[in-house]
Order: C-alpha cells, then sequence, then structure tokens
C-alpha cells in the first residue's frame, strides 16, 4: 500500500492574468502523511491547496491520484462526475469560514447526513445513528442533532465542518486555515481534536496554515511557500528547529519565538 | 355545457390557439425533446401572454402549441371546473380556438390542471398539461441555477433526501403533502408542483402523455405515457398518500382526494370530492354519500 504515493503534484503553476497564484510546485504526498503549507497572507497557499483539490484549474501541471483500486488516475483528465463523486467520498474539504463548507438552514443532523445520502444510503434511522454517532466524535451533544448551525459557536460549526467531511471516510483531506476564525482557546481545542482524528483514521491531508504553531502540532512535513513559490520543504521538526532558507529563518524568529 | 363562442372580438385578429405558427413550433420542438428526457427541464423562450404570471401561462402556452380544432378542452383549477382561474382559461381557449369545452374527463382530449389529477383515470390518447408556477425541485436548498443544472446533468440528487430528512426530524414523518419530488424513467427528479402527493400515484405508467408548463420559469418537461414516477422515499420512511376517514359527503366515494367544506359557523363541516366532475357523475349514477342521504330524507 504504501509503496505508492497517494497524490503526486507535478510542476502545477497558476496564473491569475500576468499574475502569479503559484508557481512550478511539485511533490509527493504519502498515504498517511500530513503536509501543512505554510507562507505569509498572500502567499499561494489557498491557490495551490485549491489547484490540488480540483476546485481551481491550474494554467499548467498535473495531479496523479491513486484510487481506492489501486489505479493511479490523472485529476484533471477525470471527468466532471467522477471528480465530484471522489471529492464527496474519498476526500474532504474543511474551509476556514464554516458557513462555507456547511449548509447553514439544515440541521446538524442533515449536514453530517448529507454525504451518505448523496451516495444512495436510503434509510433514515442509519443515517441519524451514524451523524449522532460523528457528532459525539467531534465533541457535540447528541442532542443538538436537529438544531441549525446558525444556533453554533464558531468552533461547533468547525466540528460540525468536519465531521460532516469524515462521514464517508475519505482518505485524504484538505483543509485552508482550519483554525483561522477562532478564539486562541477554541483554537487549542480543535487542533486536539484533528489531530486525534486524523491519527484515528490514518488520513492524509493537506493543510494550509499561516500559524507555523499549527504546522508543529499538525503535520509531518512542511512546506514554505513565498511569493508563489516552495522556497523550503522538509520533515515538520526539521524546518522548524534548523531552517535553511533566510526567509524560513525569518519566519521561524518572528513567529515561534515569543 | 357552454356553446362555441364565435371569435368576433377582440383576440379574432390572433392566429389558431393565440400564439403565430413559428411560437408553436418553437414549443412544439421543446415539447418533443421533453417526451424524449422524461422528467429533464427544456428551457424554451416563454411569450407574453394576455393574462398575468401565476395564471397558468406556461400551461396554456403549451396547450395552445398542441391544440388542433378536433381537440375537446378541460380546465381544471384545484379539482373543480367551475374557478375563476379555470373558467377563464377554458374562455380563452373557445375564443381564440374555437375548440369544443367539457368537464367531463372521459370526453376531453386535452386537460389543463393546475393542482388535480382526475380521479377517473386518463386513457391513451388524452393528454394532461400542468401549470407549474416552479419547476425546480433542488431550488429550495441550492438556489444557484448553475449548479441545480449540474446536479441533474451528473444526477446528484442527495439534496433531495436531505430534505426529506430534515422533514422526518423536525416532524416525525415526512410531511410533504403537495410538489412531493420524484424520479422519472428512474433518472430525472422532477418536481410535479403543486400537485398533491396523493395524485403522485397516478402519474405512474400512466396511459396518458403528460406535459407541464412553467411560464415564469420558461420551463417544459414531460412524463411519456407508460413511464416509471417513483416518490422519493427512505426505506424505514415510505412514500404515503393522504388517506381520509370518511368518504365523500356527496358521493361516498372512497379513495379520492377530498376537500373540507365549512358548512357553518358553528364548526360544522363536511369532505366532498375534490374532483367536482367526478362526484357529479358518480351522483348521476346513483351513488350517494352521507349527506346527500341525510337531505333526501329530510326533503
Ligand atoms: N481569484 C483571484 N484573482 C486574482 N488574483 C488572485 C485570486 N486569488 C488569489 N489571487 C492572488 O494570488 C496570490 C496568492 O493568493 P492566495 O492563494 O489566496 O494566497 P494565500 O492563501 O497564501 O493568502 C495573491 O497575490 C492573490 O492576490
Ligand atoms: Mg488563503
Ligand atoms: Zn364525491
Amino acid at each position: 500500500m504504501t509503496d505508492a504515493p497517494l497524490l503526486k503534484v507535478n510542476a502545477v503553476s497558476k496564473f491569475y492574468g500576468q499574475r502569479i497564484g503559484c508557481k512550478e510546485v511539485s511533490f509527493d504526498l504519502w498515504p498517511g502523511e500530513v503536509l501543512a503549507i505554510v507562507g505569509e497572507s498572500g502567499s499561494g497557499k489557498t491557490t495551490l491547496l485549491n489547484c490540488i483539490s480540483t476546485r481551481l484549474l491550474p494554467t499548467t501541471g498535473s495531479v496523479e491520484y491513486t484510487m481506492r483500486d489501486g489505479s493511479v488516475r490523472d485529476l484533471y483528465h477525470m471527468s466532471e462526475a467522477e471528480r465530484r463523486f471522489l471529492m464527496r467520498t474519498d476526500w474532504g474539504f474543511v474551509h476556514q469560514n464554516p458557513a462555507d463548507g456547511l449548509r447553514m438552514t439544515v440541521s446538524a443532523g442533515a449536514n453530517v447526513g448529507e454525504r451518505l445520502m448523496a451516495v444512495g444510503n436510503r434509510h433514515y434511522g442509519n443515517i441519524r445513528a451514524t451523524a449522532s454517532d460523528w457528532l459525539t466524535r467531534v465533541e457535540i451533544s447528541k442532542d443538538r442533532i436537529d438544531d441549525a448551525p446558525r444556533a453554533f459557536s464558531g468552533g461547533m460549526r468547525q466540528r460540525l465542518q468536519i465531521a460532516r467531511n469524515l462521514v464517508t471516510g475519505p482518505r485524504l483531506v484538505f483543509m485552508d486555515e482550519p483554525t483561522g476564525g477562532l478564539d486562541v482557546s477554541v483554537q487549542a481545542r480543535l487542533l486536539d481534536l484533528v489531530r486525534g482524528l486524523v491519527n484515528d483514521l490514518g488520513l492524509s491531508a493537506i493543510i494550509v496554515t499561516h500559524d507555523l504553531a499549527v504546522a508543529r502540532l499538525l503535520s509531518h512535513r512542511m512546506m514554505v511557500m513565498k511569493d508563489g513559490h516552495v522556497i523550503e520543504h522538509g520533515l515538520t521538526d526539521r524546518v522548524l528547529d534548523d531552517p535553511r532558507e533566510p526567509y524560513t529563518q525569518l519566519l521561524v524568529s518572528s513567529i515561534l519565538q515569543v | 355545457m357552454s356553446p362555441e363562442v364565435p371569435s368576433d372580438q377582440g383576440l379574432a385578429a390572433y392566429n389558431f390557439a393565440y400564439l403565430d405558427e413559428q411560437t408553436k413550433r418553437m414549443i412544439r420542438r421543446a415539447i418533443l425533446k421533453a417526451i424524449a428526457i422524461p422528467g429533464y427541464q427544456v428551457p424554451f423562450a416563454s411569450r407574453e401572454m394576455p393574462m398575468p404570471y401565476g395564471w397558468g401561462t406556461g400551461g396554456v402556452q403549451v396547450t395552445a402549441s398542441i391544440i388542433g380544432p378536433d381537440d375537446v378542452l378541460k380546465v381544471i383549477d384545484q379539482g373543480a371546473d367551475d374557478t375563476t382561474n379555470a373558467v377563464s382559461i377554458r374562455a380563452f381557449f373557445q375564443k381564440v380556438a374555437n375548440v369544443a369545452v367539457t368537464t367531463h374527463t372521459k370526453e376531453a382530449t386535452i386537460i389543463q390542471t393546475r393542482h388535480r389529477i382526475p380521479e377517473q383515470a386518463l386513457s391513451e390518447g388524452q393528454v394532461l398539461v400542468y401549470q407549474v408556477p416552479i419547476p425546480e425541485p433542488l431550488r429550495f436548498l441550492e438556489p444557484r441555477e448553475t449548479e441545480t443544472r449540474k446536479m441533474h446533468a451528473l444526477e446528484e440528487y442527495g439534496l433531495m433526501h436531505v430534505k426529506l430528512y430534515e422533514d422526518i426530524a423536525h416532524n416525525g414523518r415526512i410531511s410533504k403533502t403537495y410538489a412531493y419530488p420524484v424520479k422519472v424513467a428512474g433518472r430525472y427528479v422532477m418536481d410535479p408542483s403543486p400537485t398533491p402527493k396523493f395524485d403522485n400515484p397516478k402519474m405512474h405508467m400512466s396511459d396518458a402523455l403528460q406535459l407541464f408548463g412553467a411560464g415564469r420559469e420558461k420551463r417544459i418537461y414531460a412524463i411519456p405515457p407508460y413511464t416509471e414516477v417513483v416518490s422519493l422515499d427512505f426505506e424505514d420512511h415510505p412514500f404515503e398518500i393522504q388517506r381520509f376517514d370518511k368518504p365523500c359527503a356527496l358521493c361516498g366515494a372512497e379513495n379520492v382526494y377530498l376537500d373540507e367544506v365549512i358548512l357553518d359557523d358553528k364548526g360544522g363541516r363536511m369532505f366532498v370530492c375534490s374532483d367536482t366532475d367526478h362526484c357529479e357523475d358518480r351522483r348521476e349514477h346513483g351513488h350517494a354519500g352521507e349527506m346527500l342521504a341525510r337531505q333526501e330524507a329530510a326533503e
């Protein structure tokens, strides 16, 4: 299983007209691995994440993905139907703003159950039981199952978004600043939860963050981006403890050593 | 029955059935496409009609495009032939197409309807034309037209069950009683709006051709004869139609859709067939419900 990368990103570039979104990014992601993409605002993290997750079509480059059956597919050459199916079964995408990833007007139970219904589950009792189970796993009380996320705090919404994504047992989860809009104390709890879930489920993940502490806590490897380019890439501990690039050194010293 | 009205007034200047031949051809092409892809919403260039939206301009355009001089037209609103909406649409076609009209389901070749499917089973050769206000079943949770089109194209219908899930979560059962979504020919999910779900089973494998016209939304869709139409549901919450405790108070009919009629201001009420033609026909054939029997006894 682990002798093939889950994801193979080959020279992905995205231009917005003349402006660089990200340029010539290549890397492999291995099963069970968590990769953090760090960098300042505007460095191209979100652009890269959206390209890899096919939410955005890159200008050039390719991404190969190893499917559950072991076959390797070029993501940009899949049909839209296949890609959308992949996105709601084998993948998850956690947005910074939970409202972008949730249906705010339907209940928490329906939010979690939606993917199950999308793949053909037609037993209300089973869907509800699974949703209830997932709410517990993300530390939301079962008795909130019929409440709409509008009535939830920011931290609860984010946990609900995570449950909604994980209910189909995806192998790969993309997260864009998952703790971005939250208070510091709420962030810590969410990070613990994410770390626990990633470990328990053996998930692969790509996490975009401007917060090096998030990268330190969650990731095995990290990539540092600047002006659309990956300027440093390595094991998280190595990059944070022994940054090679002057820019990374600056980032690490200014943020971590408070 | 009303006699044929000669077209001697203002509208006489118009083409047969009001629409010009080119417009009719355009609408017929949309209808043919709709029949070829059961349940699929075909866009068409909806025309202004001499009546406001909400009065069934979509249905009227469909009827105008398929009607011929030999057709016999029936128009119902709720189940009745005598409501303002039904009367004015019937009068419109008498005037602009000079066609025969009827209230009898069996005699009609074209039946235009707003809410109901007649109780009398339709037969081959008959066409049922529905006036549709909102054709898009996914609209309530996904307002973006680009996205709903994609969902139809890719057969992504999970959202429909999200809506039904919500219904059960909040009401203990699927409480939706009209515009109840169906899957047509195993492919497209369709909104039979605004008919009561009681009528959903009548759409399934019907001998008649069913055409749906939405004027404001500019969509036409169809169910060809003998097409599978399945109401969406859950295994543990199966689709059910409304049940009525009592038969029709006037004609004694069971297993028909009943309307409540208030009799007095002391809470007196009765339930009678919403399909007025069906009710009258049964009474003419000697059937009597509780209320009728009581009246006769009193006389
Ligand atoms: N839709 C867009 N149109 C034009 N430029 C964009 C768009 N999205 C991002 N950019 C630009 O691309 C660069 C990278 O942005 P982004 O990927 O959002 O960075 P990050 O997520 O690291 O903050 C920035 O210069 C940004 O202004
Ligand atoms: Mg960003
Ligand atoms: Zn009756």
